[in-house]
């Protein structure tokens, strides 16, 4: 239950990886934006998570990495409580948000889902133009003029790095654009309702590599702005791209350290197989 | 640690297996080097010093050998956790069996020297010498392969007694020297040869203290214990 505090804390005198350091240390110290305490989640009667306790801590990037099934996906889709969608799955413990505990019954889902965005694997423009995808969700939450909602548009797509390749097409279909382009015009649109945690499911599983590490660049500026959780399987870019790493196995939480600690010297034996390839 | 599992790709594995023959194979030359240095002093042998400096190619050309194989390790396989820490620790320790190797090319080629002067007391103090340098580098090499953190620690602490030794050495040889000035020749040859087995030592302890976090992946931080006082030694030529 508290092995997760623990090895965080454990963790501090090892991070000094030279230019490192601040990215590592600064994972220890931040205020936390979301904190995960004893949740337990259920399919049905299978267990999928057990016991979880942690942060994410403010503007910073959290990985989350194990095997398939391990439970990565499924507390990410807690966090926005994506789970209510289907029956027969619930939720038990404390996702405290602000104060707020949003696993609570009277939370607004729909402006919980304005405060934590999601990024999912393939990107999934709606079939509308590109100004238009951008502006659907902020018409759910916010009544703008035209001229504001112009500039929410350049925001958000200035931010997502697309701005410039789209800024001369912003009424045609969205669905015209490589897939680079439309992960990144996803971003822009779960960032043009301006969330507080967004939350990437696998991101760049379906992309190149120079889409992919445009994507990684994108979540380390947007990292200044949000609270970022990042479900990968691939280890370098969990290296790459985030402050602290998480590793789950079979719904529990092993370990979480910063992401320079977890990959030179993991705490635990688990850790250790999972990351070198030694998994049986 | 040894029921750690098998890589999933068998070839990874090879390859930080062989990575690890490497280096201890080029550990094992290094020691052999020091053994026959010391021993072609002892005995004045110039043939044996001879083919103890032509050997040093070996262990420069495994040097070489162990630092290309990591390159391709980092670069095809990146490595992390206790894999990364293996292949930095491997080049790391390749790089000071060099000089190891290097210092007893030196002796050596002091010993060709030493062959051909008068002899000077009873060279016990450079086979102990060489006795505890050579222990303490078998030691740090299987720490290393035997995965074994403790074993390498207690190697880090050992080389108080090779510093004590060198210490004795110097003193004999700064005597030997004002008793005699036809002495001199013999004694500073001597005395390089004694700071090079010093040296030898340090390394060894230095190649320990990489294996212990590469094993354990913390690094040992307290002040290593060393007794080596003759930097504060004077001498006074008799009245």
């Amino acid at each position: 239950m508290s092995s997760t505090t623990e090895s965080r804390a454990a963790a501090q005198p090892a991070a000094s990886f030279g230019g490192m350091q601040a990215r590592s240390s600064a994972a220890l110290n931040d205020t936390v934006r979301v904190a995960v305490r004893n949740l337990d989640f259920f399919y049905g009667s299978n267990k999928a998570l057990k016991g979880i306790n942690f942060d994410l801590p403010d503007k910073q990037v959290t990985g989350m990495i194990g095997p398939s099934g391990c439970g990565k996906s499924t507390l990410l889709r807690v966090l926005n409580r994506m789970y209510s969608l289907y029956p027969g799955q619930k939720a038990v413990g404390e996702v405290v948000m602000d104060g707020k505990n949003i696993l609570d019954p009277d939370v607004d889902i729909n402006e919980l889902r304005a405060r934590v965005g999601m990024v999912f694997q393939k990107p999934t423009p709606f079939p509308m133009t590109i100004y238009e995808n951008i502006s659907f969700g902020v018409k759910l939450h916010e009544r703008l003029s035209k001229p504001q909602m112009d500039e929410r548009v350049e925001w958000a797509l200035s931010r997502a790095a697309l701005w410039g390749e789209v800024k001369d097409r912003l009424n045609t279909s969205a669905m015209g654009l490589s897939g680079g382009q439309q992960q990144r015009l996803c971003i822009a649109r779960t960032i043009a309702v301006r969330p507080e945690v967004i939350l990437f499911d696998e991101p760049t599983s379906a992309l190149d590599p120079i889409s992919t590490l445009k994507i990684e660049e994108l979540i380390d500026e947007l990292k200044r702005d949000f609270t970022i959780a990042i479900v990968t399987h691939n280890m370098q870019q969990a290296a790459r791209c985030a402050d602290q790493v998480a590793f789950f196995y079979l719904g529990e939480l092993i370990e979480v350290a910063p992401a320079a600690q977890l990959f030179t010297a993991p705490k635990h034996q688990r850790t250790q197989e999972y990351i070198t390839g030694r998994f049986g | 640690m040894d029921k750690t599992p098998e890589h999933t790709v068998r070839a990874y594995g090879e390859e930080l297996r062989r990575l690890r023959e490497l280096v201890a194979r080029m550990g094992g030359l290094a020691e052999r080097q020091v053994a026959d240095a010391v021993a072609a002093l002892i005995r004045r042998d110039a043939e044996m010093a001879t083919e103890v400096m032509s050997r040093d190619a070996e262990i420069d050309a495994l040097e070489r050998e162990i630092e290309n194989f990591c390159i391709r390790l980092l670069a095809l396989r990146q490595p992390v956790g206790q894999d990364l820490r293996l292949v930095i620790a491997a080049l790391k320790i390749s790089h000071a069996v060099e000089r190891i190797g290097d210092y007893a090319r030196n002796a050596a080629k002091r010993s060709i020297v030493l062959a051909q002067q008068p002899t000077l007391g009873s060279l016990n103090g450079f086979q102990r010498m060489a006795v505890l340098v050579q222990e303490e580098l078998k030691g740090a090499m299987d720490a290393l392969v035997n995965d074994d953190a403790a074993r390498a620690s207690e190697v880090w602490a050992s080389d108080q007694s090779v510093d004590e030794v060198y210490n004795g050495i110097f003193r004999e040889m700064l005597t030997f020297m004002m008793e005699d000035p036809r002495h001199i020749t013999a004694a500073t040859h001597l005395l390089f040869v004694a700071k090079n087995l010093e040296r030898i030592g340090d390394h060894a302890t230095n190649i320990a203290e990489t294996v212990y976090y590469a094993v354990s992946g913390t690094p040992l931080t307290e002040e290593r214990p060393k007794a080596d006082s003759s930097a504060f030694a004077v001498v006074r030529p008799p009245a």
